[in-house]
């Protein structure tokens, strides 16, 4: 019945919200399983340590991307602004200190996100068109920034990226403190809670006094934060800031929010679920670098994998 | 031709929501089925549409057992339904909504546009609803006339079962008198009209026989000379309802809404008008007279372009006091994906706060009183979706919404369109209330009868302009409606 069709993960009648996040942490453990039992080198160390780092990018933009998509938006620039925040970082270590330089690189990601969404908001443009022309605008100031990589010799330019915290890379944990506070900001606060209702009715929300402009900025602004926190850590990670990196990084964002049960017509959505759909999406790389499959068909099965994995919840949402 | 229903089971998953349901229409008779909202009216609808497939029982078509295949397979033996939400592409010309594809053909295959046109309105003229131009996007007609291309729509072809699904709940006036002119030469012509409809007057004006449904089953047969409307009612609830409007309130006091020649462009001119704490009045007019977009403009959602008394934007006029309960709860009054809970606390978001975050507790207890108070069912359904409430209990989740923000001024526009009997007295009663506790209410309206009942005063517009003023119990529908058309003396 339509009532199931339309409800939120994280909402919902507390039985059913039960099975579909069993069935998720099942598939997360099966993924996991798999990989433990097929190959030798899933569980060393230095694997999962790389497993960790690999899944804050991907982790930091899902997240933003949540936000938009939320709202029935969409933010297809992340992957230039994680390009644009990393080498601008970078290229400021030169003169300014190293946690300055980084916030300054963040900065820009915010900028680029309040840019965004004034257009989507106050201007009433088509988010996908405003942030299509943002992605080419930004990758292209981005190339003017510097033409070739930055690498800064300052050892301490690596802290961000690749310091541990026992045995939990301290980026991993910045994820898994924006996906926290996130999720208390989406499910706990009034804006939050604006956020989800504006994807769902605008014009309800906007009868009820609450502005829909303000929480749209807001919104793509979240997403280009995080997006500049993500360039900023991983050029931090890599030690060298490239203007071409990042590119295609938005689908792996977006892929992340549908696994997770988001619904990019907006007003559906957890961080909780958008969180296990990068899980899944990292595993996924992991185990297919690890066997060793050729790029290429890395990209045809992770396609594959997502139709499944979304067809598998669609089944789940009808059934109740 | 005649139709059968014999023992009509129908389940959703494991709910059963008819329970072996018996009916019998024959050629050239109006059947009419009433019945509170949830009663199981659209489950049988959609049975005779084909829509569903009847989980036991049998459906005869002239003492034939036939099985309906699909909607496809009901429309070619002449069955034909036209349902409550309207189903028009807005996009596309009346003309094209019309014929669905089948158009006619030049040499060479390109299509016969004129010819086409011609067709689209020779169906609509057919209908007795001329002054449609057929190459108007449907989405541009008022909502009454898309009502109207519906219903034509369904007619083309060989037609010998006709369902209609609350066909009046936007019509009004001459329209309504077209429709029901329809209904007569159909009846004529030998079809079988089966009328569904919450408005009992009209129901008992033109059905040849009336059936209740109630909790899935059809608990009395009888024919409108035999029963009256507050039996109906009574039927329909299950409860013996003494009276469905509450008696008069006690004189007003200071004036809380005062509205000075406001206008807007192409939508209404020069609109003044007072509504005083502790008085209902009632705003009537036809669909088109301007009265839904008086009330967006006063309350913010759009400016005036001359005059005072309106507010800036909704939130300056939430903040003096303003609630604004919308003609379609669907489009601009419920958030359909998110909870009865969070849909109550939208419009009060601010006020349960500890902190930067949303006491939860507090909201909850909030809501929940308010759930209480309004009785909506079911009882516990604050974390239900509240696209999964009945149409009677989303617009009590509306109304909860305003009512939470402790308005001073309520404006109702439509508040009982496609609500049950039971629901709508629930509202008259509660909207009374709150006028005897001090409200100041403005009940936006098309429905006589109730605009009648459950007011004080009645402004009646007419083509965007305040054509007269009425005290509510001592005029008559006549009147009323004379000045709704431009023909009071």
């Amino acid at each position: 019945m339509t009532g199931q069709l339309l409800r939120k993960p994280a909402l919902v009648v507390r039985g059913r919200d039960v099975t579909v996040t069993a069935a998720f942490v099942a598939l997360i453990l099966a993924l996991v399983a798999v990989a433990a039992f097929t190959s030798d080198t899933f569980l060393t160390p230095v694997n999962l340590t790389n497993l960790l780092k690999q899944m804050v990018t991907t982790g930091l933009l899902a997240f933003g991307m949540l936000v938009v998509i939320l709202t029935g938006g969409i933010d297809l620039s992340v992957g230039s602004v994680v390009a644009f925040s990393g080498i601008l970082a970078a290229g400021l270590v030169a003169g300014l200190p190293i946690p300055v330089a980084m916030l300054v690189g963040l900065l820009a990601g915010v900028a680029f996100g309040a840019v965004n969404g004034v257009l989507v908001a106050r201007f009433g443009l088509a988010p996908f068109v405003v942030t299509l022309a943002s992605l080419t605008t930004i990758r292209g100031l981005a190339f003017v920034y510097s033409e070739v990589p930055i690498a800064p010799d300052d050892p301490a330019f690596f802290t961000l990226g690749s310091a541990m915290a026992g045995p939990v890379p301290v980026a991993t944990l910045i994820m898994l403190a924006v996906f926290a506070v996130g999720g208390v900001f989406l499910t706990r606060t009034p804006a939050g809670r604006a956020i989800t209702a504006i994807g769902g009715n605008a014009e309800t929300v906007r009868l009820a006094g609450i502005s829909v402009p303000r929480h749209l900025t807001l919104a793509y602004t979240i997403s280009g934060a995080c997006a500049g926190l993500a360039g900023v850590i991983l050029a931090s990670r890599v030690g060298i800031a490239q203007p071409s990196v990042g590119v295609a990084f938005e689908l792996d964002a977006i892929a992340a929010c549908v696994i997770g049960g988001a619904s990019l017509a907006g007003g559906r959505g957890s961080a909780r679920a958008t969180f296990g759909g990068v899980l899944v999406l990292v595993l996924i790389n992991n185990l297919l670098n690890l066997y060793g499959v050729q790029s290429f068909w890395q990209q045809v099965l992770k396609g594959l994998i997502i139709i499944a994995v979304i067809l598998v919840q669609r089944t789940n949402r009808v059934r109740g | 031709m005649s139709l059968e229903l014999r023992g009509v089971r129908q389940s959703y998953g494991d709910v059963e929501v008819l329970h072996g349901v018996d009916l019998t229409g024959r050629p050239g008779e109006v059947l009419a089925v009433v019945g509170a909202n949830g009663a199981g009216k659209s489950t049988l609808i959609r049975v005779l549409a084909g829509a569903h497939r009847m989980t036991s029982g049998e459906l005869r078509i002239d003492g034939e057992p036939v099985e309906l295949r699909s909607p496809h397979d009901a429309h070619a033996r002449g069955i034909r339904t036209v349902y409550q939400e309207l189903s028009l592409v807005p996009e596309l010309s009346v003309t094209e909504n019309l014929l669905l594809g089948a158009y006619p053909r030049r040499r060479g295959g390109l299509i016969d546009w004129p010819e086409a046109h011609r067709q689209a309105r020779r169906l609509l003229d057919d209908a007795g609803f001329g002054g449609i131009d057929p190459r108007t996007p449907a989405g541009r007609l008022p909502v009454a006339r898309q009502q109207m291309v519906e219903i034509a729509k369904a007619l083309a072809g060989e037609v010998r079962v006709l369902v209609l699904d609350e066909p009046s709940a936007v019509l009004a006036g001459a329209d309504l008198d077209a429709l029901f002119a329809l209904i007569r030469r159909l009846r004529e012509r030998g079809v079988l009209v089966i009328y569904v409809s919450h408005r009992l007057a009209e129901v008992l004006e033109l059905a040849d026989s009336i059936v209740v449904i109630k909790d899935g089953q059809i608990i009395a047969t009888t024919e409108p000379a035999k029963t009256s409307e507050t039996e109906l009612i009574g039927l329909m609830a299950g409860r013996l309802l003494e009276q469905i409007y509450p008696a008069r309130r006690e004189a007003p006091s200071e004036t809380r809404l005062h509205l000075t020649g406001l206008s807007r462009d192409g939508e209404f001119q020069d609109v003044s008008l007072e509504v005083r704490s502790g008085e209902i009045v009632g705003l009537f007019g036809l669909v088109g007279s301007g009265r839904s977009e008086l009330a967006r403009c006063v309350f913010g959602a759009e400016p005036p372009s001359k005059g005072t008394g309106g507010y800036r934007s909704p939130a300056a006029a939430i903040a003096a006091g303003l609630a604004l309960v919308t003609e379609d709860r669907k489009r601009s009054g419920l958030v359909l994906g998110m909870t009865v809970l969070d849909n109550i606390a939208l419009a009060t978001l601010g006020a349960t706060r500890r902190g930067p975050l949303l006491d939860m507790t507090a909201r909850r207890k909030r809501v929940g009183e308010m759930i209480e108070r309004l009785s909506i069912q079911p009882a516990r359904c604050a974390t239900i979706p509240v696209a999964a409430l009945s149409g009677g209990n989303q617009q009590k989740a509306v109304l909860a919404k305003w009512l939470l923000a402790g308005p001073r001024v309520l404006i109702l526009d439509e508040p009982t369109r496609g609500v049950d009997m039971a629901t709508r007295v629930d509202i008259y009663r509660m909207v009374d209330d709150l006028a005897r506790a001090g409200l100041a209410v403005l009940l936006i309206s098309s429905d006589l009868t109730e605009v009648l009942g459950a007011t004080d005063r009645v402004l009646v517009m007419r083509q965007g302009r305040i054509a007269g003023e009425l005290r509510s119990d001592s005029t008559t529908e006549d009147e009323i409606l004379a000045y709704a058309i431009g023909q009071a003396a």
